[in-house]
């Protein structure tokens, strides 16, 4: 058993960090957040360039075949600068489902774009009435002709609004249980009948309802068989197994430890000297700890070959969680400073702190909440019978 | 971008010490049934039992070669206190093991003789977890039955033969303890400015050694509780089933699997990181606690009326999860430990 990581991948750690330093400047962070961006065409350049846009990929795709543990690496370090990545991982995650089950025509004539990144595709599954209960979609697509005819609406269709394609989950067929149903497709988004209405979050990042109205679409673009949409989406979220937001708390940690050393009691002791204050840092960086091990044990049975069935959803949970946890504590520790906005310039810390906390909320929500990643863990790795 | 072909995270265990962890179990599995664990109650000690791991060598591991051990890795120790933990095993194995590992790393012949009468199994010795106050060391592990207490009192490390200083106490662990007077034929093993920090490191050792062992109670009264509610039927579906239950269970495997990655790479730490293994040590045990002491009083609590009854199992491990731990601090100190480690100390390299 091993637990460091080695030179190599220290090396790596370093190369990413002195490449976001210089491309994730303050300009940039403070723009992405005043338009709630999650997409930047210049650092998505540069992305490219470093290969780090479809690392995991061959090279023959543009990528350096980096493996599941140095992805891991690679995303903590994204994700603890901020990166401006979100729409740049839902195209390479639907790339990677038209790899794995997209016909020879939608693989030639999507992919080589996909991995550069030069469109944009984001995904349509969850709808109004259907959030954690995906399969419930009730987006009508109904067969003319070699065209299909989609009817209906998605929620939190992140992007839509700068994307190319949305990858979209229909219901083709409503006689049969809710999951053998389902068709899926990449659907242009520039036609007629496509409608993007803007919704904020908390946190301050846009996203997206999107309308179909009579939207016609190619059978060309169907992905996988019809009503075997349900694999596809099977397929396209297994790349979501190794995730988590320990780099999230691990960032947020720093802030309020440079706080606890800045900030005084009053008289001239850091408030890193009191006894609460320690306490409560030390428990978030024992949970950050444990998030940390946790993803990389994802990863690492990833690597060697294991679906991290239960241990991804152990993953997502516990460090989502502490996230969010960690916020909240912070916060309360900072006292009525904390309230201070993020790029307020009178906020400690720039504002991060009141930022975490915002951001936090939705990260026990998206990609199966909680409830649904329990779930699957008491199932999965308890054996209990479905409720 | 520099590719990591070297000297990546390795989470699976040699063929060694899957072997090492089957021969503990299968000893455990022989003579800490649960019956045998009762049998041994109020007292909390079964000396055939520790004849049976003293024979395969549980304090020899401890200590290198060149003190006469055979110098187990700091990893393989924490192994073996997690199946003790999972068999709440009524032995003093992780006191032994700390004390042995405290004599060796003292200079001196009183030490040396300590340490070699403990390698032969002539003595049984012990460490009491904080400082003697006013010529008293309270709770001390182990105390009740063996031979031989280290106690820190001031700037002296003392061995206290414990046959006419020790009042044993009854507990809620069922633990052996008692209070240590320092009585007069009490020794010096050590004193001066090598004590605090061999104390310290003796400390960090009780720290992730316990750890793992909290991790085995942990992980054993989840699967008790697992069981029962899988079994247990209540309006015509198992009670598992419900989302009540579930996820709360849900929420305890993760915790455990969090502390027992967490207690092994404090371990690893011990030999291959050693600039964090204090903080590792500390952090370690904080959260094996809380993750044990919320898994056992989950598993306990979905028993129903049941895990109240002193004739179901899943209580020895609701006691002794709090006693093994509390024993030496409760949760939030053991955090203040982790900032003290984390923040003050330009932490000595051992």
């Amino acid at each position: 058993m091993d637990f460091a990581l080695g030179e190599g991948m220290e090396a790596l750690r370093a190369e990413l960090r002195d490449f976001l330093d210089e491309q994730i400047t303050e300009e940039l962070e403070a723009r992405l957040y005043r338009t709630g961006g999650s997409y930047d065409a210049r650092f998505t350049a540069a992305m490219r360039e470093r290969g780090l846009l479809a690392a995991g990929w061959p090279e023959e795709w543009g990528g350096h075949g980096h493996d599941p543990v140095e992805l891991g690496v690679i995303r903590d370090e994204l994700q603890r600068a901020d990166a401006p990545v979100y729409a740049t991982g839902t195209t390479l995650l639907v790339a990677k489902a038209l790899m794995q089950v997209g016909t020879e025509e939608q693989r030639r004539e999507i992919l080589p774009k996909a991995v550069r990144a030069e469109v944009i595709i984001v995904l349509g599954f969850t709808e109004p009435e259907a959030g954690s209960d995906v399969a419930n979609a009730q987006t009508r697509a109904v067969r003319d002709g070699d065209d299909w005819v989609v009817n209906g609406s998605k929620m939190f269709t992140t992007n839509a609004h700068i994307a190319d394609y949305v990858l979209l989950l229909t219901r083709t067929n409503a006689d049969v249980p809710k999951h053998r149903g389902l068709t899926v497709f990449l659907v242009p988004m520039n036609q007629p009948g496509v409608e993007v209405q803007a919704v904020h979050t908390l946190s301050g990042e846009r996203t997206n309802i999107t309308y179909y109205n009579d939207v016609r679409v190619h059978d060309r673009w169907r992905i996988g068989d019809v009503d075997g949409g349900w694999r596809v989406m099977m397929t396209s979220l297994q790349e979501e197994h190794s995730g988590g937001y320990g780099a999230r708390i691990d960032r947020l940690l720093e802030e309020a430890e440079a706080w606890a050393r800045d900030a005084t009691d009053g008289g001239a002791r850091p408030r890193i000297d009191d006894a609460d204050v320690r306490e409560r840092l030390a428990r978030c960086a024992t949970e950050a700890e444990v998030a940390r091990l946790l993803q990389f044990r994802s990863a690492w049975m990833v690597q060697t070959g294991d679906v991290p069935e239960a241990e991804g959803p152990m993953a997502k949970l516990f460090s989502s969680e502490a996230l969010e946890r960690a916020a909240q504590d912070l916060c309360e520790l900072a006292g009525p400073d904390a309230l201070r906005s993020y790029f307020d310039p009178t906020a400690p810390r720039g504002g991060r702190l009141e930022h975490a906390l915002r951001f936090s909320l939705g990260t026990t929500i998206y990609a199966g909440t909680s409830e649904i990643q329990r779930n699957i863990i008491a199932q999965r790795r308890c054996g209990l019978p479905r409720a | 971008m520099h590719r990591a072909t070297l000297g990546l995270m390795d989470l699976e265990l040699t063929t060694e010490q899957r072997q090492l962890v089957e021969s503990f179990a299968a000893l455990y599995r022989k003579h800490a049934a649960p019956e045998q664990v009762r049998a041994a109650e109020p007292l909390g000690f079964d000396k055939s039992l520790w004849g049976h791991l003293f024979e395969i060598g549980v304090v020899a591991m401890a200590v290198g070669e060149e003190s006469g051990g055979w110098g187990a890795s700091p990893l393989d120790l924490a192994l073996v206190a997690e199946q003790q933990g999972r068999f709440v095993a009524p032995v003093p194995a992780v006191e032994a093991q700390v004390a042995a590992r405290l004599l060796a790393r003292l200079d001196g012949p009183l030490s040396a003789s300590a340490l070699d009468s403990a390698l032969h199994g002539d003595r049984l010795v012990t460490i009491a977890l904080h400082p003697a106050r006013d010529g008293r060391a309270g709770l001390v592990p182990a105390a009740a039955v063996a031979d031989d207490a280290i106690v820190l009192a001031g700037d002296q490390l003392l061995l206290v033969p414990l046959a006419d200083a020790r009042t044993p106490v009854e507990n809620l662990g069922s633990m052996p303890l008692a209070d240590v007077t320092l009585v007069d034929d009490a020794e010096v093993l050590a004193s001066g400015p090598e004590v605090p920090v061999a104390f310290d490191a003796a400390v960090d050792d009780f720290l992730f050694l316990t750890a793992a062992a909290l991790v085995g109670i942990g992980a054993r009264a989840l699967e008790i509780g697992v069981e029962y509610v899988k079994e247990r039927k209540a309006w015509g579906v198992p009670i598992g089933s419900f989302q009540a239950i579930a996820h709360r269970l849900a929420d305890s495997a993760t915790a455990l699997d969090g502390a027992r990655l967490l207690a092994y790479e404090a371990a690893w730490a011990a030999s291959d990181q050693r600039e964090r293994h204090s903080e590792l040590a500390a952090m370690a045990f904080a959260f094996a606690y809380e993750s044990a002491r919320d898994a056992t009083y989950r598993s306990l609590h979905f028993h129903g009326g049941y895990g109240f009854m002193m004739e179901y199992d899943i209580q020895l491990y609701y006691r002794r999860a709090r006693a093994w731990a509390n024993v030496y601090a409760e949760p939030r100190s053991v955090y203040r430990r982790v900032a003290e480690k984390r923040y003050d100390s330009a932490q000595e390299v051992r």
